[in-house]
């Protein structure tokens, strides 16, 4: 088994396009598609075949069973500084970056690394993110990989320009580079005491050197801006509400769009009588294979004409969440699938050094992203370009997707991303994208369209249930002899165990989904700690050893031990022991260059679970801005809080039964426990995300924590949506 | 249909259907777009105004049901430069991550400190349940509450 540590370096280098072949991140972009196959030329096809009717052809092309990946080119990054990187008359900095802001709060982040290597006030410099005309190309903002790749790139780049531009100073004082030095914007000339800044010797020009393969990076320990907490970027402007959202932009002649949705998954278009929308002045009617929307000036008139369309579809049937984990156990139909497997030693011939065997199952509800911002698109087409602004973390895929289902050259494509109102890895896709790209090229004029809740409950993708078998043998004195995992369907993120066991065999099986599945916040690393730290616990409990001693015992990696160690010092874990009503559980482990640990208090009144007190320790290597990274490991327990306790899609027959807050229950203030959140800052090491894997560790410390205040054992998640089974209190 | 809203302190004038949602009024009509979209079910308070100080979910409300009141929003709390005492304490405190729940919060946060100027954490978890923070910065926008409570003594007329 790979050292822990050098994952964490290959997880950080691995780079682009050969990330398409890694199948975790191939889980990110396997999305498929809304089956939106438009028919633009078919008319012409017609005429050429000289048909004389024009029928409605339900024309279901293979792309709705592709992958969402459509990376089909090279896409070697810029190598010169002027791609990354701008310095204006006025010393304003510009740094140029493919990756988008959905909360994860990078555009302040990024920021504070340029500034740190440039030697330039933070306040100087700016980003401009997102952009398919202007910055970068970038597969997308997953993974969490900001950090530790986009980081360090914008690191190098703003390094290469420092040594640039004091050897552009040597040249303009014909003096020689030794004893300048880079310091608030200018070079320094420490024998002399003159100065010049950088804009005096950029004059607003191009840099157009090429980015030095090894620059000289200033290690963490010598941060002054990078590893200071700084404000949230534009903070101003979010409080104010002066903040434009994808869904508060406006263009000239804009209209407001709206999609006939199909009744159920899959369905086909029979039939559909669009005349009294066309009735209805000022609305555009796109009917083009099995799409159907309007556009109007307004929304209630967009709506209203939607509601006069008549649609008749005809779906096949299909299962409920009653029978969800059956189907998962099934093998997928498609042979060439994603099957992952890790062995190590042998699991069989180890079975007899086991003095307790346990074999449990795990589940995982499917469960919605349901960022606060639906999806949303405006777009507009000039002169046969197409320039859309949209909320997604990967413009451009988005742009790509735009251009696949528009038909026009992806050259011809501009997507633009503003500052979104959050995605959680479930706005990798261009959906709303392509439908106003599509309502906006009939009525000839820009269209907003903004997916209603119900809309972002049923047609967006969700978080992939699963089904997770584990089966483990351990000596008397806690020494883990074989461990056996096997996960159907929700995914292979973070599934082998960071604890030493001579004997693994580790497995992700694919499964034919029954619903639209995708990335969601740390992938299925939330699912995997859930059955992993669930079961350490049983055995743990099994052998009467103390859950975190029993860890410990059969830990060796350093810096998993020492959140795990930092987490229980802070919670006291150990202290109070579990009594009736009153429980304590820990969890932890290790995903995308993070260690995590989790210490959890519950109380359980009359059935009803309260999680009352929170300890989490993190490790992401130096950390950039501890005041972001608090608030985003709080907000990553929060949410995790919900998938934990509460929140699951149920489904029927092609239909989504919960399709609104009402019934799909979210986080809210009085779920709230007290939070503490412990960075462990390991300025030797580099920087990693942290966006996901602060999520992975609250659900099975609740879990562990409900068993000790109720002595009840829960494998599904959520794990209490109405406080614990009637039987078990 | 003409109406005459007073948004703001300001009088405004939109041409509308009677049941189109004051939300739609203000982002479209008016284009005071602070105001945000978040389910249209009136469950997540993204869309939070003030109708004569009590805040409303303005999804829900059909804008001729707010003739005559006076209209609130969040772009009406700040006075030119000077943020309202709740909109500075949770800048001070970063209560927020995407920020596309933040202008309700705010919203709903003015009127409970006008009523309650010293809440208790429970008065404030009691009074912003319906608001919803999908980023999970609730703590933090608690303690901005307290915050702007402690540096307002009594906060400005919203």
């Amino acid at each position: 088994m790979r050292d822990l540590a050098e994952r964490s370096e290959v997880v950080a280098d691995e780079i682009h396009d050969h990330e398409i072949h890694d199948p975790e991140l191939r889980q990110h972009n396997s999305i498929s598609r809304l089956p939106h196959t438009f028919n633009f030329d078919r008319r012409g096809f017609f005429k050429v075949l000289g048909g004389g009717l024009l029928v409605c052809i339900a024309a279901r092309h293979s792309i709705a069973q592709e992958s969402g990946a459509t990376v089909h080119h090279d896409h070697e990054l810029p190598k010169t500084l002027d791609s990354w990187l701008h310095i204006s008359e006025n010393g304003q900095v510009t740094a140029f970056t493919g990756k988008v802001e959905v909360g994860q709060n990078v555009r302040t982040s990024l920021a504070q690394q340029v500034a740190e290597e440039l030697r330039v006030p933070l306040s100087s410099v700016r980003l401009i993110m997102g952009d398919t005309e202007l910055t970068p190309y970038d597969m997308g903002t997953f993974g969490s990989r900001t950090t530790p790749q986009m980081g360090m790139q914008l690191r190098k780049v703003s390094a290469s320009a420092r040594t640039v531009l004091i050897g552009m100073a040597a040249e303009h004082w014909a003096s020689d580079a030794t004893g300048l030095t880079a310091e608030e914007g200018k070079v320094r000339d420490s024998k002399t005491n003159r100065s010049i800044s950088y804009a005096e010797l950029v004059h607003g020009q191009k840099l157009s050197k090429i980015i030095a393969d090894d620059p000289e990076l200033t290690p963490a320990k010598d941060w002054k801006i990078a590893g200071t907490p700084a404000p949230k970027t534009n903070g101003h402007a979010f409080v104010t509400g002066a903040h434009q959202y994808t869904s508060d932009m406006k263009r000239p002649g804009m209209l407001h769009g709206k999609v006939v949705r199909p009744t159920a998954f899959h369905a086909k278009l029979i039939s559909c009588d669009t005349s009294q929308a066309e009735k209805i002045p000022g609305v555009s009617v796109v009917r083009d294979g099995d799409f159907i929307g309007v556009s109007a000036a307004d929304v209630m008139t967009a709506d209203r004409a939607a509601q006069a369309i008549r649609a008749q579809w005809e779906a096949p049937s299909q299962i409920s969440d009653r029978e969800l984990f059956d189907q998962l156990r099934k093998p997928a139909s498609d042979k060439d699938d994603d099957t992952e497997q890790y062995l190590l030693g042998s699991v069989e011939q180890s079975r007899g050094q086991a003095v307790k065997t346990l074999r449990q199952t795990y589940t995982v509800a499917y469960i919605a992203h349901t960022p606060l911002e639906p999806r949303a698109a405006v777009a507009e087409w000039k002169d046969g370009k197409l320039t859309v602004w949209t909320g997604t973390q990967r413009p451009f895929a988005v742009g790509e997707e735009l251009a696949e289902a528009l038909r026009v050259p992806t050259e011809n494509v501009r997507v633009i991303v503003p500052d979104t109102g959050s995605a959680y890895g479930g706005k990798h896709t261009g959906e709303a994208a392509v439908e106003a790209a599509r309502l906006a090229k009939s009525a000839g004029q820009p269209v907003k369209l903004i997916w209603s809740r119900e809309e972002e409950f049923t047609w967006a993708y969700f978080r992939p249930a699963g089904v997770i078998d584990v089966s483990s043998g351990a000596k008397a004195d806690g020494t883990l002899v074989f461990w056996e995992f096997d996960n159907y369907n929700s995914g292979p993120a973070a599934m082998r165990t960071p604890y030493e066991v001579a004997n693994q065999r580790i497995t992700f099986h694919p499964s034919d989904a029954p619903l639209r599945q995708g990335s969601y916040r740390s992938l299925a690393a939330a699912a995997n700690h859930f059955a992993r730290e669930s079961h350490m616990d049983e055995v743990a409990h099994e052998l009467r050893i103390d859950p975190l001693e029993f860890r410990l015992k059969n830990l060796r990696n350093d810096r998993l031990r020492a959140v795990f160690e930092a987490a229980a010092e802070k919670f006291g874990w150990g202290k109070q022991k579990n009594s009736s009503g009153s429980g304590f559980g820990i969890a932890g482990g290790f995903e995308k260059g993070g260690y995590i640990a989790t210490c959890a208090e519950v109380s359980v009144k009359s059935g009803a679970v309260k999680v009352v007190r929170v300890v989490q320790a993190f490790d992401c290597g130096a950390v950039v801005n501890p005041q972001g990274l608090k608030n985003q490991n709080a907000g990553a327990i929060m949410q995790g809080l919900g998938g934990a306790l509460f929140e699951a899609i149920r489904f029927e027959n092609g239909r989504i039964v919960n399709p609104h807050l009402a019934e799909y229950r979210v986080p809210r203030f009085s779920d709230l426990p007290h939070i503490d959140v412990v960075l462990v800052d390991r300025k030797d090491q580099r920087s990693m995300g942290a966006g996901e894997t602060p999520l992975t560790g609250i659900a099975p410390a609740v879990a562990n924590a409900i068993f000790g205040a109720a002595g009840v054992r829960l494998r599904s998640m959520p794990l209490a949506p109405s406080g614990l089974p009637a039987q078990s209190t | 249909m003409a109406f005459t809203l007073l948004v703001n302190g300001t009088e405004q004038h939109a041409d509308v259907e009677p049941e189109k949602p004051l939300l739609y009024v203000l982002r479209d009509d008016l284009g005071l777009t602070g105001t945000k979209y978040g389910c249209g079910e009136g469950q997540c308070g993204a869309c939070t105004v003030l109708i004569d100080g009590s805040p409303e979910r303005s999804c829900r409300l059909p804008v001729s049901s707010a003739m005559g009141k006076k209209i609130t929003t969040i772009e009406g709390l700040s006075r030119g430069d000077r943020l309202h005492p709740v909109q500075r304490a949770f800048l001070d405190v970063e209560a927020f991550q995407c920020a596309y729940c933040t202008s309700g919060m705010i919203v709903a946060a003015a009127a409970l400190l006008e009523r309650t100027p010293n809440p208790s954490d429970e008065q404030i978890i009691s009074y912003m349940e319906g608001n919803v923070c999908r980023c999970g910065a609730y703590g933090r926008i608690i303690e901005a509450v307290r915050r702007a409570a402690a540096i307002s003594g009594r906060p400005h007329n919203a």
